[in-house]
C-alpha cells in the first residue's frame, strides 16, 4: 500500500478550466499529524471509490483559525479567516467537505459573517449522502457484529447538533453499537478543544482524555469509533495509558468503512 | 380594631412591594452597566423557546427526579399564590374569603390548593433530603460554602413553613365556620374544600372560638408577611431565577452552540491590514481617534454584555453545568457555576459602591484575578457541556471566551505552549511547526 494516491488540487483544476463538485478541506491535523493522515487517506480512497469529483487546496490551505479563536486570539483568527476566504472565494468554491469537526464548525458558522458563504458538510454527513445516492456501498465486512462505541465530537454533536450521521454509517457496517453512559448531547469532551491540544493541561486529578477513555471502556468495546482527528489522538493516547492498545482500537468512521472494503 | 389591622396590612404591603421594587431597579441598573447585546431578533422563536424551556421546564426534566419535584413545587407555588390575591383583598377591606361567593368552584379551587400545598411540602422535604442527607455531589462543591449553601436550605425551610401556615389557617378557619363564629360564617358550605387540612382538625379539637381566631389570624398574618418577606429575599438569593428564568431564556443564544461571535472591532482592523491600498501611517480621519480605543475582551463586569450579566443574576447555583464540565470532573479548578457566581458577586460589589457613592469608583478590584483566576479560564475545552446542561439558558462559556480574549489580545498572556502554537499559525498556517509547503505530503506517503 506504499503507493501514493491521486489527489487533485484546485490549482490543477483551475489550470484545466474546470471546477470540482466539492472541495475537500483537509485541515492541519489531517495534513500533518501522523495518525490523522491515515484518516485523510482513507477518506480520499472512499471519494475515489464513489467517483466523487473533488479537489484539495494543498499548499494553499491554511489553519482555519479555530484554535486561535477559542483561545481568545480573535485577531489571528480573523486574519486566518480572511486569507482562507480570499482563496476559497477566488476559486468560487460552493461546497466543502472536511474530516475535522473544528474546521467544519468554523467554516460553516463563523466564516459567513466574514464574507465566506459555503455549503459545509462533515465527512460523515457526506458519506451518508453518498450512500443514499447509491454511489457508495457499505457492508459489514470485517466489522460485522463487533462491539463498537461511538464518541461524539463536541464540535459535531453539541456544537452543531449532528448525532445521527456517524451512527447511521456504523449501522451500515452491521456493528453492535453500544452507547456510553454519556453520549450524544451529554457526551464528554475528549479534552482537546479550545486550544487544549496545544498546551499542558491545568493541574487536576486526571487528564480529560483518560477519563473519557475510561467511560468508553466501561461498555467493553472492541473499537472506539470517532469522527474527529483530535478526538482520535486523545482517545488513542487514553487507550495507551490504560495499556489496552492490544485489545481496543480507536478508529475514524471513514477508516472503518475504507477498511471494511479493504481499500 | 379591624381598621387598625387594615391599616397595618396596607403599610406592610406597600413597604414590602416598595422595597422589592427598589431592589429590582438596582438590579436592572447593574445589568445595564454591561455592553448592549443584540438579542431581539427572531422574536417568535424566542417566545417559543421561553415557553418550552422556562415555562415548560423542558430542560429541568432531563434529570427526572429533580425535574418532576421541581415541576410540582413550581406549579404549586404559582397556583397557591392565586390565593394571595384573595388575601390581599381581605386584608385591605377587612373581609373574609371574599371569593367564596363563587360557591362550588371556589371550594374546588381551595381543595386543589390544599392538595398542591401537600405536594409542595413533600417535594420540598425530598429536596432537602437530597441536598443534606443524600448529599448529591454537585451541592457540595467548593463554591457552595457559606451563604450559597444556607441560601438553598433557607428557601426550602421557608416554603415548608409557608405551606404549613396555609394548611393551619384553613383548619382553624374551617373549625370556626363549623362553630358558626361571626365573621367566619359563610353562605357557602365549605366542608368539602379542605381535604388536607381536615387531618389537622383533631389537633384543634375543643378549642374555644377565641383561641381558634388567634390561631387563624396568626397563620394568616404570618403567611402573608412571609410571602412579602420571601419576595424581598429573592434579590439576595439564587431564588431570583423564578423571575429571571423567563427573560433569560428569551434572550439566550439561538445560533449553533459552536458559533462564537466575530468581534466587529477586530473585523475593521483586519480589513485595514489586509487592504493593500491602505496607508498604515495615514492620519485618522476627523473625529476618529478621539474616542477611546475599544478594549478587547473582558477583565471586569463592565466589559461583559447585558445578557451575560443577567445570566449571572439568573443562575440557580444548581451545578448541573459543573457536574458535566470535563475540566471540573477531572479535578481542575474550573467550575462554570463558579464563573457565574463570581460574576454576580463582582457585579453586586460594583452595585454596592454605586449605591453608596452615586457612581462607580475603582476599588482596586476586578473580575479577572480577584474573582476568576487565569488557571480556571485556561482549563476550559470550549465543549459547551455547561451550556447544554443549564436549565435556564445560561452560557458560562461566553464569559470564559471574553476573558480569554482579554488575556490574549490585551495582555498577550497565554500559557507558553499555546503562545508558541499561535506563532506557528501566524507563520506556517498550522498550530504545529510544519512548513505550509508540506501540506500535501500526506498524498505521497504511505
Ligand atoms: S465549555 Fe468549558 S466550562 Fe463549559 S463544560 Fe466545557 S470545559 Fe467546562
Ligand atoms: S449556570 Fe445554569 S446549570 Fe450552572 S449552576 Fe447556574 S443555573 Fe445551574
Amino acid at each position: 500500500m506504499a503507493d501514493s494516491i491521486k489527489v487533485p488540487t484546485m490549482a490543477e483544476y483551475m489550470a484545466e478550466g474546470k471546477a470540482p463538485e466539492v472541495l475537500f478541506w483537509v485541515g492541519c491535523a489531517g495534513s500533518f499529524d501522523d495518525r490523522a493522515k491515515k484518516i485523510t487517506r482513507a477518506f480520499v480512497k472512499l471519494l475515489h471509490k464513489a467517483g466523487v469529483d473533488f479537489a484539495v487546496l494543498g499548499t494553499e490551505e491554511s489553519c482555519t483559525g479555530d484554535p486561535a479563536k477559542r483561545s481568545g486570539n480573535e485577531f489571528l483568527f480573523q486574519m486566518q479567516a480572511a486569507m482562507n476566504i480570499e482563496v476559497l472565494n477566488g476559486y468560487e468554491i460552493k461546497k466543502i467537505v472536511t474530516t475535522c469537526p473544528h474546521c467544519f464548525n468554523t467554516i460553516k458558522n463563523e466564516y459567513p459573517s466574514l464574507g465566506g458563504n459555503y455549503e459545509v458538510v462533515h465527512h460523515t454527513q457526506f458519506l451518508k449522502s453518498l450512500l443514499e445516492e447509491g454511489k457508495l456501498k457499505v457492508e459489514g465486512g470485517k466489522f460485522k457484529g463487533k462491539k463498537i462505541t461511538f464518541h461524539d465530537p463536541c464540535y459535531l454533536g453539541r456544537a452543531n447538533n449532528e448525532y445521527e450521521a456517524p451512527r447511521e454509517l456504523l449501522e451500515k457496517l452491521e456493528v453492535e453499537l453500544v452507547e456510553m453512559k454519556r453520549c450524544k448531547r451529554n457526551a464528554m469532551c475528549c479534552g482537546a478543544g479550545g486550544g487544549q491540544m496545544f498546551k499542558e493541561p491545568e493541574p487536576g486529578k486526571k487528564d480529560v482524555n483518560v477519563a473519557r477513555t475510561e467511560q468508553a471502556m466501561d461498555v467493553n468495546p472492541e473499537i472506539i469509533a470517532a469522527g474527529c482527528p483530535f478526538c482520535n489522538t486523545m482517545l488513542t493516547d487514553g487507550v495507551k495509558s490504560k495499556e489496552k492498545e492490544g485489545s481496543i482500537a480507536v478508529m475514524d468512521v471513514a477508516e472503518m468503512i475504507a477498511n471494511a472494503e479493504d481499500l | 380594631m379591624h381598621i387598625i389591622a387594615q391599616v397595618l396590612f396596607v403599610i406592610a404591603l406597600i413597604g414590602g412591594i416598595g422595597f422589592f421594587t427598589r431592589n429590582i431597579r438596582r438590579m436592572t441598573r447593574n445589568i445595564k452597566l454591561g455592553r448592549e447585546s443584540d438579542r431581539t431578533d427572531h422574536k417568535g422563536e424566542r417566545f417559543a423557546k421561553m415557553a418550552r424551556v422556562a415555562m415548560g421546564q423542558s430542560k429541568m426534566v432531563r434529570r427526572p427526579i429533580a425535574g418532576i419535584l421541581h415541576v410540582i413545587v413550581y406549579l404549586g407555588f404559582i397556583l397557591i399564590n392565586i390565593e394571595v390575591l384573595e388575601i390581599i383583598i381581605d386584608g385591605v377591606f377587612g373581609s373574609h374569603r371574599v371569593f367564596s361567593f363563587l360557591g362550588n368552584f371556589y371550594n374546588i379551587l381551595i381543595a386543589g390548593f390544599e392538595i398542591l400545598a401537600l405536594l409542595v411540602l413533600i417535594g420540598v422535604i425530598l429536596f432537602w433530603t437530597r441536598r443534606n442527607v443524600v448529599r448529591i455531589y454537585r451541592f457540595w462543591g467548593n463554591e457552595l460554602k457559606g451563604w450559597p449553601k444556607n441560601d438553598a436550605n433557607n428557601i426550602l425551610y421557608f416554603e415548608m413553613v409557608l405551606m404549613v401556615l396555609f394548611l393551619t389557617m384553613n383548619a382553624a378557619d374551617h373549625q370556626l365556620q363549623l362553630n358558626g363564629a361571626p365573621h367566619y360564617l359563610l353562605n357557602t358550605d365549605m366542608s368539602a374544600a379542605f381535604p388536607v387540612s381536615n387531618f389537622l382538625m383533631p389537633l384543634i379539637d375543643g378549642f374555644s372560638n377565641s383561641t381558634l381566631i388567634i390561631i387563624e389570624r396568626t397563620a394568616w398574618w404570618l403567611h402573608i408577611l412571609g410571602i412579602l418577606f420571601f419576595l424581598n429575599y429573592l434579590y439576595y438569593s439564587k431564588h431570583l431565577h423564578i423571575l429571571l428564568a423567563f427573560p433569560n431564556v428569551f434572550y439566550s443564544k439561538l445560533k449553533p452552540k459552536g458559533e462564537l461571535n466575530n468581534l466587529e472591532s477586530v473585523k475593521k482592523e483586519v480589513a485595514l491590514m489586509m487592504d493593500p491600498n491602505a496607508d498604515p501611517f495615514a492620519a485618522p480621519a476627523e473625529g476618529e481617534g478621539e474616542e477611546e480605543p475599544e478594549k478587547f475582551g473582558a477583565s471586569d463586569v463592565f466589559d461583559l454584555t447585558r445578557v451575560q450579566l443577567m445570566n449571572a443574576y439568573t443562575c440557580t447555583e444548581c451545578g448541573r453545568c459543573t457536574s458535566e464540565c470535563p475540566a471540573n470532573i477531572t479535578g481542575k479548578k474550573l467550575s462554570p457555576r463558579k464563573i457565574m457566581m463570581d460574576t454576580r458577586d463582582r457585579l453586586e460589589e460594583v452595585g454596592e459602591i454605586i449605591n453608596k457613592k452615586g457612581k462607580y469608583e475603582d476599588n482596586g478590584k476586578q473580575l479577572l484575578d480577584d474573582y476568576i483566576s487565569r488557571e480556571e479560564l485556561w482549563a476550559c475545552t470550549t465543549c459547551n457541556a455547561c451550556v447544554e446542561a443549564c436549565p435556564v439558558g445560561i452560557d458560562p462559556l461566553s464569559i470564559i471566551i471574553e476573558m480569554r480574549r482579554y488575556l490574549m489580545m490585551e495582555q498577550s498572556a497565554a500559557p507558553n505552549e499555546l503562545a508558541v502554537s499561535m506563532t506557528n499559525i501566524e507563520n506556517n498556517g498550522a498550530p504545529w511547526p510544519y512548513n505550509q509547503m508540506d501540506r500535501l505530503n500526506w498524498a505521497q506517503e504511505k
